[in-house]
C-alpha cells in the first residue's frame, strides 16, 4: 500500500502539489492530468526519487524520507523516455544493471537476465547495442531492466507518450499482464478503461477520485 | 564525493566530445584548415563543469581514445595517435578542461562572455597548446620554436572555438540549468 | 561499440592486454634511451616481427599509420630543406616515433576495446587509496559509451540546422539548446540509476 498523508511539493517557491492525501491498494492505479498538473512530480514521489516538502509518502509503512534506499527496492520506475533510462551500452548489460548494484551473484543475475529477456520478447537482441533498438523495444527493454528487480509496485511515468500505435499495444499488454501493483501516470486514456482505480490531477490537487467509468469522462470534460 | 548526477554530466560531456568529433569539420571561410569542434568540447566541459568534472569528463573521452575507439576527428583512436605527432594535445586535452574549469570557478562565475572567452582561451587553448608543442617537437626532433611555429596555423581556429564556447557558455548559464559550480 | 580491433587468430591477439601495455611502456622507455638510431633500429624489426606475428592485413596496419607519417614526413622535409641543420637528429628522432607508432597501432588492433577498459580499471584501482574508485570509473566509461550515438545523433542534427540556416555566425547558438538538453537529461539519468538500486555512497564493486 502507497500512503500520501498531506502531502506537498515546491520548487523553490513553485508549488507543484497541495495536500495530498490518499492511499493507494488497488491493483491498477492511473493518474490523469494535463501537462503542469504536476503528474509527473507525484510519480516522482511515489518511489522516493523526490521526498516530499511537506507531509509524508508511505510505502508498505517505509517513509521514503527516511528509508529511501528500501522504497525504491519496493517500487521500480520506469520513465517516459526509455533513451535516459536505458544507461549501459548492450541490452544484456542494462538489463543486468539493477542486480548489479545489489550485488546479486553472477550465475543469479544470468539467470534472471535470461528470463527476463524472454519474458519481454527480446532475447535475440541480448548482446546488440541498446541505441539500435526502435523506440517500442527499447520502452521493452527499460521495463525489462525495471521488473527484473521484481519490485512489489511499478510506476509507469508516460510509457507510451513517445510510442508508435503497434508499440503502445505492447507496452500496453505488457502492463496488464504485470503480477504486480501499478500505477501509470499517462494521458493514454484507452489504457486506463480496465483499471481500477483514477485520480484525476488539476494545478497539483486531486479533482477527481473514481473508476474509469466515472473518472474519464469527467476528465475529459475539464478539458474540453 | 561524486553524486550520481556527476557521474552522469561527466559521461555525458565525454559522449559530447565524441559526438563533435564525428560531425564533419565546420569550414570557416576565412580560415586556411576547417576546424574540428573537439577542442569546442573541452573548453565547454571546463566552463560549463567546472575543474573536477570537467577534466574527468574529457579524461573518460581520452581513456576511450586509448583503449581504441575511433572517437577522434576523423576517426582515428589508439595508443599509436596517443604516441604520434599530436598526441600530446589530445593528452593535453583533460588537463586543459581542468584548468579552463579552475579559472572559471574563480574569475567567471557569471554569464559574461568576456570572462569565459579569457578562461577557454587559457585553459583550452594555451595549456593544450603547452602539452602538445613540446610533444610535437619531441616526435618530430624539430626544435621547441619550429614545433610552436608550425602550430600557428591552428591560432585563428581554436580562438573562434573559445569565442564559440565562451558564448555557448554564457548563454547556457543564463539558462539557469546549472547546478552550483563550486558544489 | 566497435573500436579499432581487428580480430584474427593469434597469440599477439591473445596476449593479456596489460602485457601489451606494459611492453609498449617498457619498450618506449628503452628506445628513448638507447643512443642514436639503435632504438629506432630495434624497435622497428620488432613492430616489423609482430605485424607479421598477428597476421593483421598489412593494407590496413598502413592506413592507420599514414596520418602520422605523412605528418612526420612533412615536417622532416621542412626541418631540412628549411633550416639545414640538425636534420640527422630529426631523422633519428622521426625513426624512433615512427617505430613506435606502429607497435602502439599494433597494440590497439590485436586488443579488444573491453580488455583495455579491464586494464584501465585495475590500474586505477592501484588509486584506491587516493580515493579514487574504479567502480565508479568503470561505470562512468560504460554510460559514455552508452551515450555516445546518442550524443552523436544530437551534434549531427546541430549541424543540419546549421547548414539549413546558412549562418556561421550564430554556431554557439544552435549549440545552447543541446547543451541544456544535456544538463536535463542528466537529472533523468541520475534519477533513472537510483531508481534501479545505484547508489553513488556504494564503494565496493
Amino acid at each position: 500500500m502507497i500512503e500520501f498523508c498531506s502531502v506537498t511539493h515546491a520548487y523553490g517557491d513553485r508549488a507543484v502539489l497541495s495536500d495530498l492525501s490518499f492511499r493507494l491498494t488497488e491493483r491498477r492505479v492511473a493518474i490523469l492530468g494535463g501537462n503542469g498538473s504536476g503528474k509527473s512530480t507525484l510519480a516522482r514521489l511515489l518511489n522516493g526519487l523526490l521526498v516530499p516538502t511537506g507531509g509524508s509518502v508511505t510505502v508498505d509503512g517505509l517513509d521514503t524520507r527516511t528509508d529511501g534506499r528500501a522504497v525504491r527496492r519496493k517500487v521500480g520506475f520506469v520513465f517516459q523516455n526509455p533513451d535516459v533510462q536505458i544507461v549501459l551500452p548492450t541490452v544484456e548489460e542494462d538489463v543486468a544493471f539493477g542486480l548489479k548494484a545489489r550485488k546479486i551473484p553472477k550465475e543469479e543475475i544470468a539467470r534472471r537476465v535470461t528470463a527476463a529477456l524472454d519474458r519481454h520478447g527480446l532475447a535475440r537482441y541480448r548482446h546488440q547495442p541498446a541505441h539500435q533498438m526502435s523506440g517500442g523495444e527499447k520502452q521493452l527493454l527499460a521495463i525489462a531492466g525495471v521488473l527484473v528487480l521484481e519490485p512489489d509496485h511499478v510506476v509507469f511515468d508516460e510509457p507510451t507518450t513517445l510510442l508508435d500505435l503497434r508499440n503502445r499495444r505492447r507496452v500496453i499488454e505488457t502492463i496488464r499482464a504485470l503480477p504486480q501493483k501499478a500505477v501509470v501516470v499517462t494521458h493514454d486514456l484507452d489504457m486506463v478503461m480496465d483499471f481500477d482505480r483514477v485520480l484525476v490531477l488539476e494545478d497539483g490537487r486531486v479533482v477527481a477520485d473514481a473508476p474509469p467509468a466515472v473518472a474519464v469522462p469527467a476528465y475529459v470534460e475539464r478539458l474540453s | 564525493m561524486l553524486s550520481t548526477r556527476d557521474l552522469v554530466l561527466c559521461a555525458l560531456f565525454a559522449a559530447l566530445l565524441a559526438g563533435l568529433g564525428m560531425a564533419p569539420p565546420i569550414p570557416l571561410g576565412f580560415l586556411p584548415v576547417p576546424i574540428t569542434a573537439q577542442s569546442l568540447g573541452v573548453m565547454l566541459a571546463g566552463a560549463l563543469l567546472g575543474a573536477k568534472r570537467g577534466g574527468l569528463a574529457v579524461l573518460l573521452f581520452v581513456l576511450l581514445v586509448a583503449a581504441g575507439l575511433p572517437l577522434l576527428a576523423g576517426g582515428r583512436g589508439g595508443v599509436g595517435v596517443l604516441m604520434g605527432p599530436t598526441g600530446g594535445f589530445v593528452l593535453a586535452f583533460p588537463v586543459g578542461a581542468f584548468v579552463t574549469g579552475l579559472l572559471a570557478e574563480r574569475f567567471a562565475t557569471g554569464a559574461n562572455p568576456l570572462r569565459l572567452f579569457g578562461t577557454c582561451v587559457v585553459g583550452g587553448v594555451a595549456v593544450v597548446y603547452a602539452g602538445g608543442i613540446p610533444w610535437l617537437s619531441l616526435v618530430a626532433g624539430l626544435p621547441l620554436e619550429k614545433a610552436a611555429l608550425g602550430s600557428l596555423a591552428f591560432v585563428p581556429g581554436d580562438l573562434v572555438k573559445a569565442g564559440v564556447a565562451a558564448v555557448a557558455a554564457a548563454a547556457v548559464r543564463r539558462a539557469g540549468v546549472l547546478p552550483a559550480v563550486h558544489a | 561499440m566497435l573500436g579499432l580491433y581487428l580480430h584474427r587468430d593469434s597469440a599477439v591477439h591473445r596476449w593479456p592486454a596489460g602485457v601489451k601495455m606494459g611492453g609498449l611502456l617498457a619498450v618506449t622507455a628503452g628506445v628513448m634511451t638507447l643512443p642514436g638510431a639503435w632504438g629506432a633500429a630495434l624497435a622497428g624489426a620488432l613492430g616489423l616481427g609482430l605485424l607479421a606475428a598477428a597476421r593483421l592485413p598489412v593494407g590496413r596496419v598502413l592506413r592507420e599509420l599514414r596520418a602520422p607519417v605523412v605528418l612526420l614526413t612533412l615536417l622532416f622535409g621542412f626541418q631540412a630543406l628549411l633550416a639545414g641543420t640538425g636534420w640527422a637528429e630529426a631523422a633519428v628522432a622521426v625513426a624512433r616515433f615512427a617505430a613506435l607508432v606502429l607497435l602502439a597501432t599494433l597494440v590497439t588492433l590485436t586488443t579488444r576495446v573491453a580488455d583495455m577498459i579491464d586494464l584501465f580499471e585495475r590500474v586505477f584501482g592501484l588509486l584506491r587509496p587516493l580515493g579514487v574508485n574504479p567502480a565508479k570509473l568503470a561505470l562512468m566509461l560504460a554510460l559514455t559509451i552508452r551515450f555516445i550515438p546518442l550524443l552523436a545523433e544530437q551534434v549531427r542534427e546541430v549541424r543540419m540546422a546549421q547548414r539549413a540556416r546558412g549562418v556561421e555566425r550564430s554556431i554557439a547558438a544552435l549549440f545552447v539548446p543541446l547543451l541544456v538538453k544535456i544538463f536535463t537529461m542528466a537529472d533523468d539519468l541520475a534519477a533513472a540509476l537510483e531508481a534501479r538500486g545505484y547508489d553513488p555512497a556504494d564503494n565496493g564493486r
